[in-house]
């Protein structure tokens, strides 16, 4: 069993946001709501054009186990269905809705009734919740679990990227709604521990969570070393826990639930008022923005709006769906705000610059500083060597692209992008060396049979 | 899609370190050694390691221009490599021959292999060693240091660890071992500066203490043991300048913890070995490029294991 402490890097906070109560802006003129907004199978719209909209409506299902469905927030007219190139590069469609600023909410919108674990599932899938830290995994899928298989609820107030603060005030904010889902998650899964985990640069997060959750049973507060990356749910879950999720097992096989704090502040609020997740908290920040700070924002806002509302020092030369280490660079403002959306980071030509990547010096900052220990210096020459057979000797297919490689690399390689790829290459061998075992199994079949 | 905005993948911030900042601190942490040169060994000491940083400079430039290759002197790595090799050698070297250890410790150690990250051996040292063979009088021929016990008029004088060798010579105290004032190579004598050295390295996050301690911990264990004035031998010869500068080299040492405790004990066992048992009084140099031979071995020994990994 792994005994010692994970790695990590200390990356710079910057949450000058911390102390931003958000700030609702003005409802946008128009929204983008696209149907990929989580892990899974995309939603199936249900609205067509022309049909009005009001805040809260659900306007596409589910498109499957794995999916969400999705509700507009805003109140208005449907526009039109739109198909874009998504932000993780596949083909997607959108729902445009024009709307009439009214913000009316629709009738519809009312408490579920939750009486028992699966009353609460199925709550947890109408109120179109997925992972907020930013994975956008179903929550109810994560839920659907049997709940003597739960030892441990883990909630996540890590918050480990720089800049970001909207989890923070979640915990500031909305504590009660937090401590409520913990009871909900108590009353329906009995876990002999509810730990939330917490950095400890965020003290008051602390102190406040702690003063909330007397009296909860099995809860407490975890206060953990500000080291990135530790909100990614396998570091979580072994700091917290001390259990080591192996390769290919969820957690639920160690017995842990890790879910966002904002996650389950979102499914409290729903169960309290029956309002889904339509909008978002999020922490608009880095060197392009005037006035850095967290906006509550509809699902489907356009970045430039939150952009407008912000106000710009200059030109932003490099805009990020979340934080720095993790964060996704869009190729455009018109992007909306989607469900997993915690952050929007603009930054400046300066910061936006892209390093030019030198020799390896072998200096093995990138395995000092891996949390899962890998190597990534070998897995790059494994992978441009196209050794597969190294690859997964190396375990390239733990790597969970946090990005603690790269940012450390003197030499500015690009390891975790290199990772990436040789995820991919690592995937397809594996699939062609199955489909040749297939093979030569059905052949020897064929053999027999003759 | 607007043509203005970078896209890329993610981390879209690094640490502040670089191939550059990190070879400039090893400059840095060289530069009390180089004070204390001068001070032991007089302005000659700054000639000669000037004389080594140019002409590594100048090798790297013009093996890479002839190649064809991108230019990497900015990176500051082909000074360092003269800079060490220079505090490797003896005052009163005839500078032909510290020109030719550069040459070869640049062209012949580091570019044919590669360049930087690809040399299996430590530049500096191979050069060294080679210097040794090839010119064995020069080298060893030690001048008298300032503040020392030598005879004022003396042209010569024994190292420390000759002297505990058996050669004629009156040993220095273990304060002149510390700060310097003994017969030895430019850069090795002064444990002083080279600890203040250390401790910036340290400090800096360039190097870790594993392969130091490890290393100049075996030498003080095993001359302990085997009753040998252990705090002589570990003050003596290169072992601080070896033990904290050139054992630590990146590319030819192991990255993990482990594996810079394996490679410091080996490089101290094979050092006594040959200062007790060997024709040499010396053996840093000898027990670094060994080390140096077995790295890919100890880095096989001591892969890190995947957090979570299950083996197939």
């Amino acid at each position: 069993m792994f005994k010692g402490k994970l790695h990590g890097i200390h990356a710079p906070h910057r949450k000058n946001t911390v102390d931003c109560a958000p700030a609702r802006m003005p409802v946008p003129a128009v929204i983008t709501v696209p149907m990929s907004m989580n892990i899974g199978a995309p939603a199936k719209p249900v609205v067509k054009v022309n049909d009005t909209v009001k805040v809260g409506q659900l306007i596409a299902e589910a498109g499957g186990f794995m999916s969400a469905p999705i509700y507009s927030g805003v109140s208005g007219k449907v526009k039109r269905l739109d198909e874009i190139v998504g932000s993780n590069g596949r083909f997607d469609t959108v729902i445009v809705i024009e709307s009439d600023g009214e913000q009316a909410v629709w009738e519809g919108v009312k408490p579920p009734v939750v009486t028992d674990k699966d009353s609460f599932v199925e709550a947890v899938r109408q109120c179109g919740c997925v992972g907020l830290g930013g994975a956008g995994f179903p929550t109810s899928v994560k839920l659907n679990v049997d709940p003597d298989r739960v030892h441990a609820i883990i909630i996540n107030g890590a918050e480990c990227e720089p800049y970001i603060t909207s989890d923070t005030r979640t915990m500031i904010d909305n504590a009660n709604d937090v401590i409520y889902g913990a009871q909900l998650l108590q009353k329906y899964y009995t876990a002999d521990r509810i730990v939330i985990g917490i950095e400890d640069n965020k003290p008051q997060c602390v102190k406040i969570m702690e003063e909330a959750g007397r009296g909860v049973p099995g809860f407490e507060v975890a206060s953990l070393p500000a080291m990135y990356p530790q909100g990614g749910e396998k570091v979580l879950i072994y700091n917290t826990t001390g259990e080591v999720v192996p390769e290919g097992k969820l957690p639920i096989d160690v017995g842990a639930i890790v879910i966002n704090c904002t996650t389950l502040a979102v499914i409290a609020k729903y169960i309290r008022t029956g309002m889904p997740l339509v909008e978002k908290v999020v922490t608009v920040d880095g060197s392009a923005i005037a006035n850095p700070q967290n906006i509550i924002a509809p699902v489907g806002t356009p970045i430039q709006n939150l952009l407008d509302f912000a106000g710009l020092k200059c030109e932003p030369k490099k805009v990020l769906y979340g934080g720095p280490m993790m964060g996704i660079s869009v190729p455009s403002l018109d992007a909306p705000i989607m469900k997993n959306t915690n952050a929007i980071i603009a930054f400046d030509e300066k910061d936006a610059e892209d390093p030019v990547p030198s020799a390896c010096i072998r200096c093995g900052r990138c395995v000092a500083h891996c949390p899962f220990n890998l190597m990534p210096a070998s897995i790059e020459s494994a992978y441009s060597n196209q050794e597969p057979e190294t690859l997964k000797a190396l375990k390239v297919n733990l790597c969970m692209e946090c990005g603690c490689c790269s940012f450390s690399c003197p030499a500015r390689r690009p390891l975790v992008q290199v990772n990436k790829l040789a995820k991919a290459m690592l995937n397809k061998y594996n699939a062609e060396q199955k489909a040749e075992a297939e093979k030569k199994a059905a052949k020897a079949k064929e053999k027999e049979a003759v | 899609m607007n043509k203005n905005m970078v896209v890329s993948v993610n981390p879209h911030i690094y640490a502040g370190q670089t191939t550059q900042t990190i070879m400039r601190d090893v400059l840095i942490a060289l530069f009390p050694a180089v004070i204390a040169s001068i001070v032991f060994f007089g302005i000659q000491a700054l000639l000669v390691e000037v004389v080594c940083v140019a002409v590594a400079v100048l090798c790297e430039w013009a093996f890479e221009k002839i190649t064809g290759r991108p230019v990497t002197i900015l990176d500051c790595s082909a000074a360092v490599t003269g800079l060490i090799l220079a505090l490797n050698l003896p005052v009163n070297i005839p500078l032909w021959q510290a020109v030719f250890g550069s040459f070869v410790a640049i062209v012949v150690v580091k570019q044919l292999f590669g360049g930087i990250g690809q040399n299996f051996a430590n530049p500096a040292i191979t050069a060294r060693v080679i210097m040794l063979v090839a010119f064995s009088g020069a080298m060893t021929t030690w001048a008298p240091a300032a503040f020392s016990n030598a005879p004022v008029d003396a042209a010569t004088a024994a190292t420390p660890l000759a002297i505990l060798s058996g050669a004629e010579g009156e040993l220095p105290t273990l304060l002149q071992m510390f700060l310097g004032a003994r017969g030895g190579s430019l850069g090795e004598t002064s444990c002083l500066a080279l600890l203040l050295g250390f401790a910036y390295l340290l400090y800096r996050q360039v190097i870790t203490w594993h392969t130091p301690v490890a290393f100049i911990g075996t030498v003080l264990v095993c001359t302990a043991l085997l009753g040998r004035q252990p705090l002589y031998q570990v003050m003596a010869g290169g072992l601080f300048l070896g033990a904290i500068f050139m054992a630590t080299d990146y590319t030819t040492s192991p990255p993990t913890p482990k594996g810079r405790l394996i490679f410091g004990l080996g490089c101290g066992l094979i050092t006594v070995l040959i200062r007790v048992w060997g024709n040499f009084p010396e053996g840093v140099s000898f027990s670094i490029l060994l080390m140096n031979i077995l790295n890919p071995y100890i880095c096989e020994w001591t892969k890190t294991k995947p957090f979570g990994g299950v083996q197939a």
